[in-house]
């Protein structure tokens, strides 16, 4: 039983952090080759143009990895997690279906328009069917976003006596306080990994002294990009975001901080610190007192409860990987800040493109908000933890009856190997890409 | 309502089987019958261009099933968990094989992406038609033994096989001889659909050979239903009950036998869409004329201790079942028009499209 619910997690942990390193690609994405569609729209350069069409053929290699490892996350709520379908499906089978309805045909349908047609339709409606490509991508996070947003701060619902969850208020399902926040906070993480993403393939063009003219234009574009979003994510949508989770799961926020204990007046913000769970405390830790309860309340002496206050049923399984997940992406969330902020300055003192330095700063940097979106994610499945969803059912009460854990392990490994061999695939066809670059090719 | 998401939701599968169904048939002609290297891209090329937007009605058939009958969701799922997830790793192979064959031009490359692309589909064919087996026949439910439920009443595990190999036994498995027939006329269905879509979307130079192969295949085709029909009566004696109480859902297995017949005139046939029109009546046919035979059942229970499982006792709350048809009937209309976009602006032969760059 115990190993099943471990298994069964762990399956679930690695199918989705491997499907999620493509979508924020491609729903940031999308967004910029919408906007490079419309400078050569205004401007009728073919520079942009070409750009945009570069990137869509990126756009197209994270899509298809997207879509084949979405579909087993799908199937995965039946095949791992059966009790759970069965018990909260009439809500959350929602807004999936609604996914399926609303986005996955809308951005699947004027996908393939937007790679072959731009000589059958002419360039307007070449970037309407752009357009609606981003609009189907943001649509699906949005969807996603509401059943996950539902499980952190469930709404709407009804539990009759055989524990099945009824939905009673379709509208709360989209009212949900949690979902807001949390899907402008994806997106624009999403929005920061594609701008690290087209800035770092243009600081590779300039210190390759290739394509430089392409590497000017993507590098300009990804920092500026980059900056506003990686902005906007610290504040408002991160700030707003810990407020829901104070608000709401004050037993993740107490872990997510690192606040063992509970402070008369004020609580400290930690930036520093490993969780001894032997002693309850931090080690080596530097904080700066009354910091977050001025963050979260706006008041220097609110008192925030630390950890002593909940029962161990209550509190998150795995306190050091909450932890640390929270504090990986909000270190991080500050570094993209003064990365972008010294790359804006120096652009506008006109020496972005010749210091060698700042250029393999960033083309280094490209791993990093994959990681942030990664941890952010564990943050939030982790401080959800031990309920699946928050307050009602518990985790080890969703798991497939009948699956044993000799089953579910044979089917993860299945799936570790599948997706190594997806994953270098992945690579090379990305690096090929961008080793022949956008400058079209006398065929 | 719980009739009325049964009801879209059989047509959304119907319409996925049709659609996709000329890709993995497209799959399985590719393997079998392409040779020259012209040949294997455009048929690729026909599958490759929609293979994406047709599986979205597999998420979307999937999506429904979840939102509108969750218990059955969960216990499919779950209790086929094993040839589900082989079904996952065979999708994502079919993909990457389309997606991927066109990115390098070695030959070597090519052909690992041409197998990987070919023999899943076959497999999946195979697959599918195993699985409407195994609905058709019933499983275990609860896991009954000596009389007593091992799990919850509505909850089963089947092994990939069972040592007898016979859907007789009491505890069947997935693979048995019944459901391999089943299999086995899903492979010749859509083999037969995937070539009428092959010579409907291209000028390769098998076009002329794949009518006969179809006109053989059909003779096949009609020998395995003829003989499935007598076993399906021994598998499970009540099939045949709706069709007599109800005559009119007589209709389907018309369908099917209309899409039969009709292809024996394959060769007489001049207008290609009307032969892809008549295998898209054979899938239509099959799968509707198996939902009628069991309706309201979705899942028939093989043990006397446990009932099966209906539209009625896995459904959802009537009020969500009812707003989801509001926001359905808006979803399709869209899909409707996105298809006619479609549709007008990537009609005709696929040969001369600009594939890839
Ligand atoms: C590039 C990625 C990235 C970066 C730099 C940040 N975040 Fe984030 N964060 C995410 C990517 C992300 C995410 C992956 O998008 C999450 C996971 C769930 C969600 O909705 O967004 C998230 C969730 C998330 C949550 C909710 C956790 C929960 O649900 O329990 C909070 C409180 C924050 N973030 C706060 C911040 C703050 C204060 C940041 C300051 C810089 C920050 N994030 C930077
Ligand atoms: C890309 C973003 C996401 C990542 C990286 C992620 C990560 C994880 C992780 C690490 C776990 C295991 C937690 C544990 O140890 O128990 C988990 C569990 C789970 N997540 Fe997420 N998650 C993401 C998004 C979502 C979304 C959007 C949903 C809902 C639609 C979701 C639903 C679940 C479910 C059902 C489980 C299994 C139950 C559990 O262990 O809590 N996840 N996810
Ligand atoms: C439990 C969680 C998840 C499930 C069940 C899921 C399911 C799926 C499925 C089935 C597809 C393929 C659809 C197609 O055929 O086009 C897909 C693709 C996609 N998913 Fe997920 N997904 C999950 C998590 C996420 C998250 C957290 C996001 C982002 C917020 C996301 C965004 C997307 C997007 C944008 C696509 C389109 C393909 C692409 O652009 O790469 N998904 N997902």
């Amino acid at each position: 039983m115990e190993d099943m619910l471990f298994y069964d997690r762990l399956q679930f942990a690695f199918t989705i952090t491997f499907h999620y390193i493509f979508p924020q690609l491609t729903m940031g994405l999308s967004l910029l080759i919408v906007f490079f569609k419309w400078k050569y729209l205004r401007n009728n350069i073919e520079k942009y143009n070409n750009t945009a069409k570069f990137f869509m053929k990126i756009f197209a290699i994270n899509f298809t990895m997207g879509v084949v490892t979405g579909i087993p996350l799908e199937f995965q709520f039946g095949t791992n997690w059966a009790k759970f379908s069965e018990l909260t499906g009439s809500i959350i089978g929602q807004t999936l279906a609604m996914e399926g309805m609303f986005s996955f045909f809308l951005e699947s349908s004027f996908l393939a328009l937007f790679i072959f047609g731009e000589k059958l339709m002419g360039q307007k409606l070449h970037f309407l069917t752009g357009f609606l490509v981003f609009l189907g991508s943001w649509a699906s996070g949005w969807f996603i976003l509401a059943t996950n947003a539902w499980m952190q701060h469930p709404v709407g619902y009804e539990i009759l006596e055989n524990g099945k969850f009824v939905l009673n208020n379709f509208g709360a399902l989209f009212t949900n306080p949690w979902l807001l926040p949390a899907f402008l906070h994806n997106q624009l993480a999403s929005v920061v990994t594609s701008s690290f993403v087209v800035a770092s393939i243009g600081a590779f063009y300039i210190l390759r002294n290739k394509q430089t003219e392409y590497g000017k234009l993507f590098l300009k574009t990804g920092v500026v990009f980059g900056l506003i979003s990686s902005v906007l994510l610290a504040f408002p949508t991160g700030d707003w975001n810990a407020k829901n989770v104070a608000k709401y799961q004050p037993a993740a926020f107490a872990a997510m901080e690192g606040i063992f204990e509970t402070e008369e007046a004020g609580a400290e913000i930690v930036l520093i610190g490993q969780p001894n769970m032997v002693e309850k405390k931090l080690d080596n830790k530097i904080a700066v007192p009354n910091i977050l309860s001025f963050l979260t309340y706006q008041e220097w002496d609110k008192q925030i409860p630390g950890m002593d206050q909940f029962k161990k049923e209550e509190l998150p399984d795995n306190v050091p990987a909450l932890y640390y997940s929270y504090h990986i992406m909000v270190g991080l969330g500050t570094i993209f800040i003064a990365v972008m902020a010294l790359a804006l300055f120096f652009l506008w003192r006109k020496k972005l493109y010749s210091s060698k330095a700042l250029l393999w700063t960033i083309m280094f940097l490209v791993p990093f908000p994959y990681i942030a979106n990664i941890t952010g994610w564990y943050t939030a499945e982790l401080g959800r933890q031990p309920y699946l969803v928050y307050g009602l059912l518990k985790t080890s009460e969703g798991i497939s009856p009948t699956v044993s854990s000799g089953n579910t392990l044979f089917t993860l490994l299945g799936f570790v190997a599948l997706y190594m061999l997806l994953g270098l695939l992945f690579l090379v066809l990305v690096g090929k890409t961008i080793n022949e670059g956008p400058k079209p090719q006398t065929h | 309502m719980e009739i009325f998401w049964y009801i879209i939701i059989a047509i959304v599968l119907a319409v996925f089987f049709v659609l996709d169904g000329y890709d993995f048939g497209a799959g399985i002609i590719h393997l079998f019958f392409a040779k020259n290297e012209n040949d294997k891209e455009v048929i690729t090329k026909s599958a490759g261009l929609f293979w994406d937007s047709n599986e979205v009605w597999l998420v979307v058939a999937g999506g429904m099933l979840f939102m509108a009958f969750p218990t059955f969701y969960a216990s499919v799922f779950s209790g086929f968990y094993l040839p589900l997830i082989i079904v996952l790793w065979l999708i994502i192979f079919r993909a990457i094989g389309l997606e991927f064959r066109s990115q390098f031009k070695y030959q070597m490359w090519k052909d690992i992406w041409d197998k990987s692309f070919g023999v899943s589909s076959l497999l999946l064919a195979l697959f599918f038609g195993i699985a409407l087996g195994n609905i058709v026949r019933g499983v275990n439910l609860g896991g009954v033994k000596d009389g007593v439920s091992v799990y919850e009443g509505h909850y089963f595990f089947l092994p990939l096989w069972d040592s007898s190999f016979s859907p007789l036994s009491k505890t069947p498995g997935v693979i048995d001889w019944f459901t391999l027939i089943i299999g086995l006329i899903s492979v010749v269905t859509l083999t037969i659909h995937g070539a009428n879509w092959v010579i409907l979307k291209t000028n390769s130079s098998i076009n002329n050979k794949l009518k006969n192969i179809i006109f053989k295949l059909n003779i096949v085709l009609t020998v395995l239903t003829i003989f499935s029909l007598i076993v399906w009566q021994i598998v499970n004696p009540n099939s045949l009950d709706n069709f007599m109480n109800n005559p009119y859902l007589l209709l389907f297995p018309v369908i099917y036998l209309a899409g039969l017949f009709g292809l024996f005139f394959i060769k007489k046939i001049k207008k290609d869409i009307y032969s892809f029109v008549l295998s898209s009546l054979l899938i239509v046919g099959g799968i509707t004329s198996s939902l009628a035979s069991l309706f309201p059942v979705l899942l028939p229970s093989i043990n006397k201790v446990n009932v099966p499982l209906t539209i009625y006792n896995t459904s959802a709350s009537e009020y969500g079942l009812s707003v989801a048809l509001n926001w359905g009937i808006i979803g399709f209309i869209l899909l409707f028009v996105y298809m006619i976009i479609q549709k007008r602006l990537m009609g005709g032969k696929i040969d001369k499209m600009d594939y890839g760059h």
